[in-house]
């Protein structure tokens, strides 16, 4: 029996590591581009976002001051400045590119016959009985500590300058009536298929299931066709009633699956009371699907914001129209090497769809669940 | 503002246009026959006939223009020139064979379909298995679900960071990059890297895709009645042979439904690839190329609507496996 038990908890053991690196696994992109995001330009471009977490500790050289920054303090000629930047600590210096950590903050060394000191604070002190002529400043090499640092100052430049601001609302502008519209139109729908007796309802159901696969791909030429001949052309209407299409198989057969298990007894009790089909669907069956309705708001919601293929067809490609996944197309195009650009755009258009998935994701999975064909 | 204005009242008259149709059409349908009077069973009986048709009416006029109509005028217009104004028979799938981008795609979509579905699926299923086992499961579900959320594009984002390079030697800011070169090895360009790059560009699909896997798979496996396991564990069964004898076999129908959802996610990817390499360096795929042909300097209708096709058929015999499934269902 102890056998057992302690071969039970290496298990244990063994499963909690293997699901925590498959969790971190998954976790670590999203995360480097959230970390990314808040990093500043020149922080971005020469460490890894991994880096930002502890001081980072970089080398660079700094020129002193030339022959006319010269100060006289009594027989000494006296070159004076500062060598590290705001929030840096000096951690070593030298003169040399080859060491460049030879002396630590304190020393002092001689260049060309000058003696040159430099404190812990970063200041630099050359001095020279002789007058300084060098028309160039000697180069001083410094290592410099600097703490991890953050900033917010990329999302209020992206939001104002890169158009996402914009973009965010063409987005929205897109999704809400796209997600709204077909509920309404499936969940009617979904109630004849499910209740109502009628020839062809069966074919019906089929051809709903085979239109849920349609690539989207064979849409796109013809609609762009008859929405130019019938004169919508490129714009909101067009792209709301595209979604509003592209949704429907799916919108009515979770729907129908959900509504085909509610309870005959309810339903028909209810018309032998004498209410009419209408009501039953309004009063019963409506109010009982909330859980379907909210799974497929959800998707559609989720597909229509992260769609990139139906916006460029539909929508026009100007600054002005372009959803947030049009724009970071566009970024990810002109400005591939602004990370801290692409970063926080991405990040900006991510952030919605992430809130709605993790307040609402009972009813993603619920939805999820129902919405996959049931295999035999 | 405007576009507020714009979007809000879309909604209402959107939401209002389809109150006023359903509740509108069956007043009249109760008025023109009332259900009361001398004639009511009749009445009912006749009423009863047109009723489904009002409330089926707009989705399937929606369903008619935007799917169907939309799937048989690719068919016509795939067998036309360029600007659809010549019949071309089938020249632009001759066309087709002979390409060498289209052949490219073609072994491209393949390799994303034996790969994708596959790896997502394995990773589904590891991960429901892990998760339902440990405390914290339902934690690490929500985290390894999350990139379903997140778009195509934002993932092209988020993955092109990790395949940044700097030249040898300096200091990587991708982490694979820096992985590699802190193994000792050399950094690489990986998004141009021939024919490994198309890897690099699927390992973006799987990472979305295996959060869906593990969802489903996770209800299939808590579904598996208890007593198949106690009596595998009684006779001895170990934590292996349960897993891959006893679960994996009786949940075997969801791993193809799982399985054929992703595979045609697959052959519609289009987002990661258009992003990320945009076809280039070998990472042609089908729905892309599609994109090329129709918005090249002038779209070539005739061309873009064969691909589209090629696509369609594809897709075809998991429509018809699904159809049957679901008509054995109903029966």
């Amino acid at each position: 029996m102890d056998g057992m038990a302690g071969q039970k908890s290496s298990l244990t053991w063994a499963v909690n590591i293997a699901a925590l690196l498959l969790v971190v696994l998954w976790t670590i992109p999203t995360a480097g581009l959230l970390v990314s995001s808040f990093r500043d330009r020149d922080q971005i471009s020469t460490t890894g976002w991994w880096k930002s977490m502890t001081s980072q500790e970089q080398s660079s050289f700094v020129r002193t001051g030339a022959a006319e920054d010269q100060v006289q303090d009594g027989d000494l000629y006296v070159l004076e400045g500062d060598l590290v930047g705001e929030g840096q600590s000096l951690s070593a210096w030298g003169t040399s590119a080859r060491d460049p950590g030879a002396f630590a903050p304190g020393e002092s060394t001689d260049v060309d016959g000058a003696t040159l000191t430099v404190t812990e604070d970063g200041q630099y002190r050359m001095e020279s009985t002789a007058p300084f002529e060098m028309r160039r400043g000697e180069r001083i090499f410094v290592i410099t500590e600097s703490p991890p640092s953050f900033t917010t100052e990329n999302y209020s430049r992206v939001l104002n300058a890169q158009g996402i601001g914009r973009a965010f609302m063409n987005t929205m502008t897109v999704t809400i009536p796209a997600t709204v519209i077909p509920i309404l139109i499936a969940a009617f729908a979904a109630y004849a298929l499910a209740w109502m007796e009628f020839p062809g309802r069966a074919l019906l159901t089929a051809a709903v299931v085979g239109l849920l696969v349609v690539p989207l791909q064979v849409a796109l030429i013809p609609l762009l066709r008859l929405h130019n001949e019938i004169g919508i052309g490129k714009g909101y209407l067009g792209i709301w009633l595209a979604h509003t299409g592209f949704g429907l198989p799916l919108a009515i057969y979770l729907l129908r699956n959900y509504m085909v298990g509610l309870p005959r007894e309810v339903i028909e009790s209810a018309r032998v009371d004498g209410a009419t089909e209408f009501q039953i669907f309004r009063k019963i069956i409506l109010p009982l699907s909330f859980p379907a309705l909210a799974s497929f708001a959800i998707f559609q919601f989720l597909w229509v914001w992260n769609d990139l293929l139906v916006a460029t067809v539909f929508l026009g490609n100007t600054r002005d129209e372009l959803v947030m996944t049009g724009v970071l197309r566009e970024l990810m195009g002109s400005r591939g090497g602004d990370w801290e650009i692409l970063a926080t755009s991405a990040f900006i258009s991510i952030a919605v769809p992430l809130l709605v998935f993790f307040a609402m994701q009972k009813y993603l999975v619920r939805g999820l669940l129902a919405g996959s064909v049931k295999g035999g | 503002m405007e576009l507020f204005l714009l979007a809000v009242s879309t909604i209402a008259i959107g939401v209002l246009g389809c109150v006023a149709w359903f509740w509108g059409s069956n007043y009249v349908l109760d008025s023109i026959l009332p259900p009361r009077g001398p004639n009511a069973g009749a009445n009912i009986r006749r009423a009863g006939m047109v009723r489904p048709w009002l409330f089926l009416g707009p989705a399937i006029l929606f369903l008619g223009i935007y799917l169907v109509y939309p799937v048989l005028n690719s068919v016509w217009l795939s067998l036309m020139n360029a600007s659809s104004s010549r019949f071309v028979g089938g020249d632009n799938y001759g066309w087709l064979i002979g390409d060498s981008k289209f052949q490219e795609s073609m072994i491209n979509n393949f390799l994303w379909l034996l790969v994708v579905p596959a790896l997502s699926t394995l990773f589904g299923l590891i991960a429901a298995q892990l998760t339902d086992r440990i405390r914290w499961g339902n934690f690490g579900k929500s985290l390894i679900f999350m990139p379903m959320a997140i778009s195509f594009v934002g993932a092209g984002v988020i993955w092109k960071l990790i395949y940044e390079y700097r030249e040898a030697g300096a200091e990587q800011i991708g982490l694979l990059n820096a992985i590699v070169q802190a193994l000792g090895g050399n950094p690489q360009t990986w998004l141009s890297l021939q024919p490994w790059n198309n890897f690099f560009l699927m390992i973006v699909l799987v990472w979305i895709q295996t959060g869906f896997a593990m969802v489903i798979l996770s209800a299939a496996l808590r579904g598996i009645p208890e007593e198949t396991i106690e009596a595998a564990v009684l006779d001895g069964a170990s934590p292996w042979q349960i897993f891959f004898k006893i679960k994996v076999p009786q949940i075997m129908g969801t791993i193809a439904v799982v399985w054929t959802t992703i595979t045609i996610t697959v052959l519609k990817v289009f987002d990661i690839v258009f992003v990320m390499t945009n076809g280039q360096w070998g990472t042609q795929v089908l729905a892309n190329l599609m994109y090329d042909w129709m918005f090249r300097g002038t779209p070539d209708y005739g061309r873009g609507s064969a691909i589209a096709i090629v696509l369609m058929v594809l897709v075809l015999p998991i429509m018809i496996w699904n159809i049957r499934n679901v008509r054995k269902e109903m029966r």
